[in-house]
């Protein structure tokens, strides 16, 4: 098949700076991948493409780029996948990290947050004389998170990130859950306090993003989820993060839906006096538009609350697992 | 077609002109819509982190409800509640184990889920059951001059798998077709799959309203006139919270974001009053000019 390639070019070398797409068109057999592809055209079309692969098995993780707007291995991708024949394949480097050359960035960013949440066991108590030992049941929710092959993807397209470079990111918080979750670990506690922190658990927007992307099924949103009920577990409720949530589930409890005056304000604060006077516009743009949903206990209770009450009463707290 | 009609919490709250426009377009689109009265909220993402199991009962209740009205296909019109649902019926449907415990929550209601719900989103049935032909032929204002920015959010889309991409992959583009199919230009831009940011708004509000800004002003430089989108969550953030967006930016913005409802009402004919398009917070008076209606 004639593989029609578009590629974002990028070099601040002398002369040849550049900054635009570049179109190469090379045949290539039906079974190749888009990596493949792209070594066809630095092979015999043209040498100076740059691009970062090595064990073309999506094994080593190098290979992460922006194909057709998401992230994906290269290596992974049919290049029949995303393109029917005669169709051209854009392929970007990944995003949210400064581009060195061409499809190659500058990993700095994503190794700089892995290195953050300290990812590796820190037992605590004294060294056993063997081995450390942990029941396999234990291990096995780590079989997801242990998975990550680093290549970056979750982070390229994570759209809190985007906006925040002070976001931890998804690999990194899945890689702590890896430490947190694990018997071995004796500094949950402390992970858990520094997870709650500015740029922790708190900033992710559950966009899926990274689940969707993760070429290797870790789905770290799943496990920032997993994470946020460790930190509200270990009683840290007095944030926005966990005040947001605690509001949520006390009015769908009470009224079996959701009260999002309250909402607002639980998160704020109640006592957030400042905050509170600073919305007072936001509260008048709405009550003009007539959009304001009565607050509190002027929030009615639907028809059957009390039955959605007693599923909160039973499996309120109820977690699938504990740190 | 009869539907079991979740409206969800916010287009009874937050963005009452959400359940206004859908009711007015409903019946022309030959769709009826039963409430499922008393069903819970979805939880939204957030009961889950209480939690998945008591999400997920929460849920099976409303599909327990929805068969019990002898209905199949649940209508929404949140894409927040819709994807929400759809991923609690993959795990209730994947382990018989896990359905059959929570049926056991649901027994003091006399309720029992059976696995036969069809989790829909409004523009999925207007696509896929009453047929973007059917649309065109209502079509009595043609949006000619109108260009669009399809905003999908986050949950119409993710997890893909959860969502019957596989069997229908056509549902990435549906926006585009039924603006299309309204006469109006769609407008690709670079937000058009991203996270609105109201999820964080509460928690991290500078995030938030980065993440409006930069929706809204990409759209704009794309040449958009408005934006649509099929999640009432993503209208509280781009169209409500503009104004603090703006203000955080600098620069004005002015994009009005309407509801899938109501763009496809204003090709219908119907009046932007009877759509509810008085109660945004961004004027939409633009739109309506270029949509030559009555205002």
């Amino acid at each position: 098949m004639r593989a029609k390639l578009r590629v974002k070019r990028f070099s601040t070398e002398g002369e040849a700076s550049t900054n635009a797409f570049q179109e190469y068109e090379v045949d290539v057999p039906e079974h190749f991948t888009v990596l493949d592809s792209l070594i066809r055209v630095r092979e015999d079309v043209d040498p100076s493409l740059a691009l970062r692969c090595s064990c073309r098995a999506s094994i080593c993780g190098s290979c992460a780029m922006r194909v057709n707007d998401r992230a994906r291995l290269a290596c992974k991708t049919r290049l029949t996948s995303v393109a029917k024949e005669g169709e051209i394949v854009t392929i970007e480097p990944m995003g949210n990290q400064r581009v060195v050359k061409d499809l190659v960035v500058d990993l700095q960013l994503f190794w700089g947050k892995v290195r953050a949440v300290e990812p590796f066991l820190l037992p605590d108590g004294p060294e056993p004389e063997e081995e450390y030992i942990a029941p396999n049941e234990a291990m096995l929710n780590l079989l997801t998170p242990m998975g990550c092959i680093m290549c970056g993807a979750c982070v390229s397209d994570c759209t809190s990130l985007e906006v925040d470079k002070n976001f931890l990111g998804p690999a990194a918080l899945a890689k702590s859950y890896r430490f947190v979750a694990d018997p071995r670990d004796g500094a949950q506690a402390t992970r858990l306090q520094n997870l709650n922190e500015s740029g922790g658990v708190w900033d992710c927007t559950r966009c899926n993003m990274c689940v969707e992307v993760c070429p290797k099924g870790v789905a770290p949103m799943e496990r920032i989820m997993e994470l946020r009920e460790g930190v509200m577990d270990q009683g840290m409720t007095n944030t926005p993060g966990a005040r947001h949530v605690a509001s949520f589930a006390n009015s769908v409890a009470r009224a079996g839906w959701l009260d999002e005056t309250m909402l607002a304000v639980d998160s704020w604060g109640k006592f957030n006096l400042p905050k509170l006077i600073a919305e007072i516009p936001l509260a008048i743009r709405v009550l003009r538009r007539g959009k304001m949903p009565l607050p509190g206990p002027l929030h009615h209770k639907l028809k059957g609350a009390d039955a959605i009450g007693r599923i909160f009463k039973r499996l309120e707290g109820k977690h699938a697992r504990k740190f | 077609m009869k539907y079991a009609f979740y409206p969800g919490c916010v287009s009874r709250g937050g963005t009452p002109e959400l359940y206004t426009s859908t009711l007015a377009i409903a019946g022309k689109l030959g769709i009826e819509l039963e409430e499922i009265v008393g069903a819970a909220c979805t939880g939204a993402g957030v009961l889950q982190e209480k939690g998945q199991k008591l999400g997920d009962t929460l849920n099976a209740r409303t599909f327990a409800m929805a068969e019990r009205m002898g209905l199949t296909t649940i209508l929404n019109i949140c894409s927040t509640c819709q994807g929400v649902m759809a991923q609690a019926n993959k795990r209730l449907l994947d382990d018989p184990d896990y359905l059959a415990e929570v049926n056991e929550e649901l027994k003091p209601e006399g309720l029992e889920y059976t696995g036969r719900v069809i989790i829909k989103h409004l523009a999925w049935v207007i696509v896929e059951e009453v047929g973007l032909d059917t649309l065109k032929g209502l079509v009595k204002n043609p949006l000619a001059d109108l260009k669009v920015a399809p905003f999908y959010g986050c949950y119409i889309l993710r997890p893909s798998d959860a969502l019957g991409f596989g069997d229908n992959p056509g549902r990435e583009n549906y926006l585009e077709r039924i603006i299309e199919t309204c006469s109006a230009e769609p407008v690709n831009f670079p937000g058009r799959t991203k996270c609105c940011g109201f999820p964080i708004m509460l928690i991290n509000e500078r995030n938030s309203m980065a993440m409006v800004g930069n929706h809204t002003t990409s759209a704009k430089e794309h040449g958009a006139d408005c934006m649509v989108t099929p999640c009432p969550l993503c209208h509280l953030n781009l169209d409500g919270q503009q104004p603090k967006a703006q203000a955080q930016r600098g620069a004005k913005i002015g994009m009005p974001v309407l509801h899938l409802p109501q763009l496809v009402g204003l090709a219908m004919g119907l009046s932007p009053k009877d759509l509810g398009m008085n109660q945004h917070v961004v004027s939409t008076k633009g739109v309506e000019a270029k949509a030559s209606v009555r205002v």
